[in-house]
């Protein structure tokens, strides 16, 4: 680019007036320091869309501590490292470390060929080991008692030789449960960059024979059949025809409350209470999805709040009874992208490329179940169990007067919660009224407010110089981001205001009434035939697909959820468009292209054919 | 030469009887029609009036007076000369008597063709050689649109013949050295369709070369306003195996043609309403789509197709032709195959993209 355009400098950021203590608060390490300048960031918005809870940052914090060691010193990427984070105003900001020496690039080429190749070559056994490993795990933190003090140490204490008394417990669950997790994030990063590198390999070349190839029809190619991701909403499909088979069907319906409801089939008697069997089946291990991506302590579960997987249930019984089939269907599904790609295989000229497409996409289909599937077991399954029993010792302080509710211990980071809890095991050791009320209040408070004032506050897409070239490959893997979405960035603004530009995930074209949903809290106000507006969905979202005629997101990348399920449905979709909650209101008429990525706003155009 | 032939038949080829393989006698145009119509492709009825019926034509003006020879001792630098004699050739080509046997076997067909009613024809040079396939080989693709009767198709099948003998097509074969003896030419006399829009498909994509798109490009009215450039069409990309519609290109398309009063076609204006909206709807388009893989799958080769759908909405074919531009590029493997297949991952991870 002659004209030099370029993004304000991290030095340049003020601290939002009145928020300095809260900024402060976060680890020193995560502050913006000298040198920083010389170096670019970008805004992590895909994982981080919204201003963090201090102890929240632990996702980062955790995962980036794993990323990276798999990237520099596990398999050895020959030209990346790790990912560096700052933190500022609440939101998170990542740089990528390239390694540029070509020495260094050559010596790490061969290191890198000795590592990430053995998982290539062991890739199903090693797996098979790491659902395993995972699943212990779970169990290790299911397991963990849940943290208490009682008034005198029980006589069993005594009596069996114990020798250490309830107190400790509370170190020993909060620090292995914290332990726990740090481990998680790096059994997610075992495969994870391996396996999106063998896919983007396979993109990349069918990019290069098809320069105007999709990329969702790249996805459809790849994507895997039994993917953990369908689960829980197959779950519901199960249960609904249960519930019909049962003739406990009439239980359910718009707008029912979750307990009457569990109530009324408790009393029901034997069908009834085998249809409260089978929920219970479902929910353990399928409702521990959350509703967001696994970054936010308030993204709760199904199983902690069951009216988001309840509400899918009177759509999918009606359905049943009117004889329509739910099912998925998975052999059809196969046969379907076996057949694509096969199709595609024959457009290639050579013997040779056709040699070379049959290498990459059976790696690619090798690999896929692990990038799929991983995330129920981390960033959803492990991730539930991490907060709720951090939730405990929230629940505890407050029993104690540390603060007001539970939920006020998301606003200490993980160091200062472990203080808070030597505090209480102090005072319960001492008999004397603990520290922590006379100081945490006051605390919770500011930050309460910092982070609102944070969340009205926009900040750049980036930071720093504009590199050249963006080919970092976790970077581009990760958050797909290029020189030219950066370029497009910079050109914010001299757009048109009513299209919005995204990725485009499944072709088509709708139009219809826009539902910005804020939170799945909202999702009753869906009706059949709306367009889904939203930041983000996961697989708790899956059962609205239903009722929808398109969807659109904030977030998201060809591979990621919505995009997965609205392939599946065979809806519209665009995924991350960045800024369609915000620029879109609800009610609005939009129109969704799915095959290009633009969502448009029609409500000024029919302003202007009514004149 | 090719062997004398006197019976009728063989003056004329229905489409039904033809293949590509037939391209010496029935020309590229003609071969082509017949070989979509046996492949079970909607193609407008038509015949042929082959090669046969021409050099029985020609010998019989050579029995009146010379031809070949007095081309072949022609300067191709003496443009006078050129100009002089392709005037007189060709007034003797359109205005001569026809050989009884060749006037009443084009009429015959012409007859069984149309029927009692005027049935409108298209008139279109179908040539025999691979030149002129060719462009350059100027003069030579002669299309007469929306013409009625028996006695008007006969002179267009006749102003076809002789624009063998227009200037452009003289000088090039003389510059080209060809004999006059291979010159021939076969006629496409096909039922014509009033569209109610048309256009052109090309079963790879124009710009990329791309195998696994289809460009679709169509206006309102005849598909002569599309080929001859005179409105912008809509355009589309559709994906040649999964049917996703990544570009539409909605143009203004100001004006039509259409079929005139008495014969031939006029360009009349559209109704507002009409300008702006797409030609083609979704289902039509994928119907298309379906047309242009079976053409594709039966060559084996990308294919540059015309297209029109009626006012029924049936889409008909009206011509199929191999794609040349892109195919005379066909290029390097994109990667070749590696001994260790997981070597691939390296243009990823070694900075080797």
């Amino acid at each position: 680019m002659s004209e030099q355009k370029g993004f304000p400098l991290p030095s340049s950021l003020q601290v939002v007036p009145g928020t300095e203590a809260a900024q402060a608060a976060y680890p020193y390490y995560t502050q913006f320091h000298e040198g920083d300048d010389e170096r670019f960031w970008f805004y992590n918005s895909m994982h981080f869309p919204e201003p963090m809870h201090h102890f929240d940052m632990v996702t980062a914090e955790a995962a980036y501590c794993a990323l990276g060691s798999f990237n520099t010193r596990v398999h050895v990427l020959p030209t990346t490292k790790g990912i560096d984070h700052r933190i500022i105003n609440g939101r998170v900001y990542i740089g990528g470390v390239p390694v540029t020496d070509p020495g260094e690039i050559e010596a790490r080429m061969e290191e890198f060929q000795k590592r990430a190749f053995y998982y290539y070559e062991n890739w199903e056994d090693l797996y098979a080991q790491w659902k395993d490993k995972m699943k212990a795990l779970i169990a290790e933190a299911q397991a963990l008692p849940k943290p208490e003090l009682p008034e005198l140490e029980p006589i069993e204490t005594t009596h069996t030789g114990k020798g250490v008394a309830a107190n400790h417990a509370l170190i020993d669950t909060y620090r292995k449960q914290l332990e726990g997790y740090f481990r998680m994030w790096h059994h997610h990063f075992e495969f994870l960059l391996l396996g999106y590198g063998a896919y983007l390999t396979f993109f990349d070349f069918c990019k290069k024979a098809f320069p105007e190839i999709s990329d969702q029809a790249i996805s459809r190619m790849v994507a895997g059949m039994e993917a953990e991701i369908f689960r829980p909403d197959e779950e519901l499909k199960r249960l609904a025809r249960r519930a019909v088979e049962l003739g406990v069907d009439d239980k359910f319906h718009d707008g029912m409350n979750i307990d009457d409801v569990l109530a009324a089939l408790d009393q029901l008697g034997d069908h009834g209470r085998e249809w409260l069997s089978e929920l219970d089946k479902s929910r353990n291990p399928w409702f521990n999805v959350n509703v967001g991506d696994g970054f936010y302590h308030y993204h709760r579960s199904w199983n902690d709040d069951l009216s988001m997987p309840f509400a899918a249930l009177p759509g999918y019984i009606e359905k049943i009874k009117a004889g329509v089939d739910i099912e998925r269907p998975t052999e059809k599904l196969v046969e379907e992208r076996e057949q694509l790609v096969a199709d595609y295989r024959d457009l290639l000229d050579s013997e040779e490329d056709k040699a070379t497409y049959d290498q990459l996409i059976g790696l690619a289909h090798r690999v896929f179940p692990y990038v799929e599937g991983h995330k129920f077991y981390c960033e959803h399954w492990y991730t539930n169990l991490f907060f709720n029993k951090i939730r405990e010792f929230g629940a505890l302080l407050a029993e104690h007067g540390f603060w007001e509710k539970e939920e006020d211990v998301f606003h200490l980071t993980h160091y200062e919660l472990e203080s808070a809890i030597v505090d209480l095991m102090l005072s319960w050791s001492s008999g004397t009224p603990p520290i922590g009320p006379m100081r945490w209040p006051a605390i919770v408070a500011e930050r309460r407010a910092a982070i609102e004032k944070w969340a009205e506050h926009t900040v750049p897409p980036a930071l720093g110089a504009v590199p050249d070239v963006i080919d970092d490959p976790a970077i581009v893997m990760l958050w797909g981001i290029t020189r030219e979405s950066l370029d497009a960035w910079l050109s914010d603004g001299e757009s048109d205001e009513n299209e919005l530009k995204g990725f485009a995930a499944c072709s088509g074209v709708v139009e219809g009434t826009a539902r910005v949903i804020k939170s799945v809290t909202e999702t009753d106000r869906i009706e059949t035939g709306d367009i889904l507006v939203c930041q983000v969905t996961n697989p708790t979202w899956s059962p609205l697909f239903q009722k929808i005629s398109a969807a659109v997101s904030d977030i998201g990348g060809s591979m990621s959820h919505m995009a997965i399920v609205a392939r599946e449905y065979g809806l519209p979709a665009v995924v991350g468009t960045g800024s369609a909650t915000q620029k879109i209101k609800d009610g609005q008429r939009i129109r969704v292209d799915g095959g290009r990525g633009v969502v448009t706003i029609l409500d000024e155009q029919r302003v202007l054919e009514d004149a | 030469m090719p062997e004398a032939v006197t019976e009728n038949r063989d003056f004329i080829a229905w489409f039904a009887d033809v293949g590509i393989g037939d391209r010496p006698t029935v020309g590229g145009k003609g071969g082509s029609l017949g070989e979509l119509t046996q492949a079970g492709i909607a193609v407008p009825p038509g015949f042929v009036v082959t090669t046969h019926a021409f050099e029985r034509f020609l010998e019989a003006l050579e029995a009146r007076a010379p031809v070949r020879s007095r081309l072949q001792g022609l300067d191709a630098s003496d443009l006078e000369a050129v100009r002089a004699l392709s005037g007189e050739l060709r007034t003797r080509v359109e205005e001569e008597p026809l050989p009884p046997e060749v006037e009443s076997a084009i009429i015959g067909a012409h007859g069984e063709l149309c029927g009692a009613d005027a049935t409108p024809v298209a008139v279109r040079s179908s040539a025999t050689t691979e030149d002129a396939e060719d462009a350059s080989f100027a003069g030579m693709q002669d299309t007469f649109l929306w013409v009625l009767g028996a006695e008007d198709m006969t002179a267009r099948v006749r102003e076809c013949w002789g624009s063998l003998y227009s200037v452009e097509s003289i000088t090039y074969r003389l510059k080209h050295g060809l004999p006059e003896d291979g010159v021939a030419m076969a006629v496409v006399v096909q039922q014509m369709v009033d569209a109610r829009c048309a256009g052109v498909m090309f079963t790879r994509s124009p710009t990329t070369g791309d195998k696994s798109v289809i460009a679709i490009e169509g206006a309102w009215g005849l598909g002569s306003a599309v080929v001859s450039g005179e409105v912008t069409p809509d355009r589309w990309v559709i994906g040649k195996i999964t049917g996703e519609i990544s570009v539409r290109d909605i143009s203004d398309k100001h004006a039509q043609q259409i079929p005139a009063k008495g014969g031939g076609i006029v360009e009349v204006e559209l109704p507002q309403e009409l300008r702006q909206s797409p030609c083609l709807s979704d289902e039509e388009l994928q119907a298309l789509r379906e047309v242009g893989r079976r053409i594709e799958r039966h060559y084996g080769r990308p294919q540059d197709i015309e297209w029109a759908v009626d006012k029924s909405g049936e889409i008909l074919l009206l011509q199929s032709r191999p794609e040349t531009v892109w195919s005379a590029k066909d290029s390097a493997p994109v990667k070749p195959p590696e001994t260790d297949p997981l070597k691939h991952v390296m243009s990823i991870f070694g900075g080797r993209r």
